[in-house]
């Protein structure tokens, strides 16, 4: 069986294919980080105009540099949600009646779902159940994982996404857009024992997360200092530290909860070195392991969503004619195979 | 050996699809907004069956590829490049006011249209057209988006106006238009045969593209606000 897999939920387009002989045969993305930039977050109208330009070029580009035939692909999996409607809809037209016209099944695949299980295109991989945090712009889950689409939700942010806090922050710092990766790679100059933020929500019970007061606490630092270089970066570092340091606390306690003693690290944000380092520490402490994708594939791809759709077509899931895009879409209405 | 043409229309609320086999139509219909995802396939599948015919058997493919709703006409552009390349057919692109022109002409038994789609934002989508015989449609200056009132309607002769953009703002657009415009279809919308009309006559023309060119017209394309106070 050889699965194309097409995602297009936001402002990536993805493309591979997987076999089950041979796994992963090829994939690529295209970016439009660019394009959004000068507006300071993603425009949904010109994401989905770009993924309409893009997509079927990218796909072509896959299926060359394989070396297999369009003949040869058994299955298609499309992301049909969570994500923009709009930008999702490309994928899922495209997607969905290139399996009509082969004559092979498709198979609509949650976003989520595929960030869940690229730790298993690795070498090593996880084994269920596991813990999983999914940390990106738009999402910040824990999940206890028993089999591919048995998913309970254990944690989820009450606002802003881990990802979009990174972002935002990095913007009021003044650091270009997306400013994520740019605000951790300041943090390691900042000096860890300047500031002090708080550790939202860790002081009551629960696994849920709130972001937003620590953007404002950030904010008001900012306001307060004498904005050198020397103060950003200090900020920048007090500000990781407080998000890192919130997440190791919340995964330790559904650890706990939960019994289980594998972590799975995905989405954007999940190729923190600092928080892979702490989340690293506390599983050896625990005796347990850790596992994460490569960082190509902690941020959206096609790979995974290939894989994905490849479970779930080899567990004979199909969908009907009816081209599916699911704006919103929680992990646990998802069917288990 | 007969030219046979598939075509789709998803660019306003009304979802179509024909099929046209040496100028032979076959055609599926629905006004049904926000279900053109869910109908198109259903809708083409039905029309290969009645016809007997699978995809492979086709010439090419014709699609509205707007203006008209963003969403819609991405649908069909979509839809129409996963077959397309699936199939190795050729894609022929049609102006979906030019496709909603054409459908006025019949019914109405004209032969100069005015079309005018609901662009939202109190701005219209429009394009005039004068039928030189046998469906050649002629195009009257370009398609544009613009306001109403600002709309440059042909200067002489006896008009049919159509579409959604009349039902909207047909008082401004009446007032610039004079007593030129002698009848109103404003509940007229795009259909695929008229796709397959228009798209059967390019195509013989000479007139196709590859699948990864099958993209959209939007017409309007100012549609972000660059953030002024990026550093």
């Amino acid at each position: 069986m050889i699965v194309l897999g097409i995602e297009s939920s936001c402002d990536e387009t993805g493309v591979a294919l997987y076999a089950a002989e041979g796994g992963l045969l090829a994939h690529a993305l295209y970016s439009q980080v660019e394009l959004h930039a000068r507006f300071g977050g993603v425009v949904p109208e010109l994401a989905s105009r770009d993924h309409v330009r893009k997509l079927l070029p990218l796909i072509d580009q896959v299926i060359d540099s394989s070396g297999i035939n369009k003949a040869d692909i058994s299955g298609v999996a499309y992301t049909a949600g969570p994500g923009l409607v709009g930008a999702l809809l490309v994928g899922a037209t495209t997607g969905r009646s290139l399996a009509w016209t082969w004559g092979v099944p498709a198979v609509a695949v949650h976003h989520m779902e595929g960030h869940l299980l690229a730790p298993m295109l690795e070498a090593d991989p996880p084994e269920f159940p596991f813990l999983a945090l999914l940390v990106s712009g738009g999402h910040t889950l824990l999940v206890s994982v028993a089999g591919v689409g048995d998913y309970q939700v254990l944690g989820d942010s009450v606002d802003d996404a881990v990802g979009e806090a990174f972002d935002k922050t990095a913007s009021l710092l003044g650091l270009s857009y997306p400013g994520g990766p740019a605000l951790a790679a300041l943090a390691v100059k900042g000096d860890p024992a300047r500031y002090r933020f708080p550790r939202p929500m860790t002081d009551r019970p629960g696994l849920d997360f709130s972001f937003s007061g620590l953007k404002t606490f950030a904010l008001n630092t900012w306001r307060d200092s004498a904005q050198t270089d020397t103060e950003r970066a200090d900020i920048a570092r007090a500000f990781e530290d407080a998000v890192v340091d919130t997440m190791v606390i919340k995964c330790r306690r559904a650890l706990q909860q939960t019994g289980l003693s594998t972590l799975v690290i995905a989405g954007g944000v999940g190729a923190n070195v600092r928080l892979r380092e702490r989340l690293g520490e506390l599983m050896s402490a625990q005796g347990g392991r850790v596992c994460y994708p490569r960082p190509e594939f902690c941020t959206d791809n096609g790979a995974m969503i290939a894989y994905a759709g490849y479970r779930r077509l080899q567990a004979g899931q199909h969908e009907g004619l009816s081209i599916k895009a699911i704006p919103r879409w929680s992990l646990e209405d998802l069917q288990a195979v | 050996m007969p030219t046979r043409i598939l075509a789709i229309e998803t660019a306003t609320q009304a979802c179509s699809a024909a099929l046209s086999i040496d100028g032979e139509l076959l055609e599926r219909y629905a006004l049904a907004p926000r279900q053109h995802a869910t109908l198109m396939l259903p809708m083409i599948e039905s029309l290969l069956l009645e016809a007997g015919l699978s995809v492979e058997q086709l010439d090419a493919v014709a699609f509205g590829r707007g203006p008209g709703s963003f969403t819609g006409v991405r649908i069909a552009a979509g839809i129409v490049q996963g077959i397309a390349y699936a199939a190795g057919l050729a894609v022929v692109p049609v102006s979906t006011l030019a496709a909603l022109a054409l459908g006025g002409m019949r019914e109405a038994n004209m032969t100069q249209v005015i079309a005018a789609m609901d662009a939202r934002k109190s701005e219209v989508y429009l394009g005039s057209y004068i039928n030189a015989g046998n469906n050649v449609l002629v195009l009257q200056g370009e398609e544009r988006v613009c306001a109403p009132d600002a709309a440059p309607l042909p200067g002489e002769g006896e008009w049919l106006g159509v579409g959604g953009g009349w039902d909207a703002y047909g008082e401004a657009m009446l007032q610039l238009a004079g007593e030129r415009v002698i009848r109103l279809i404003p509940d007229l919308e795009p259909r695929a045969a008229d796709i397959a009309r228009l798209g059967l006559q390019a195509y013989e023309n000479g007139v196709r593209v590859t699948a990864a060119e099958a993209i959209p017209v939007y017409l309007r394309n100012d549609v972000a606000v660059p953030k002024q106070s990026l550093k």
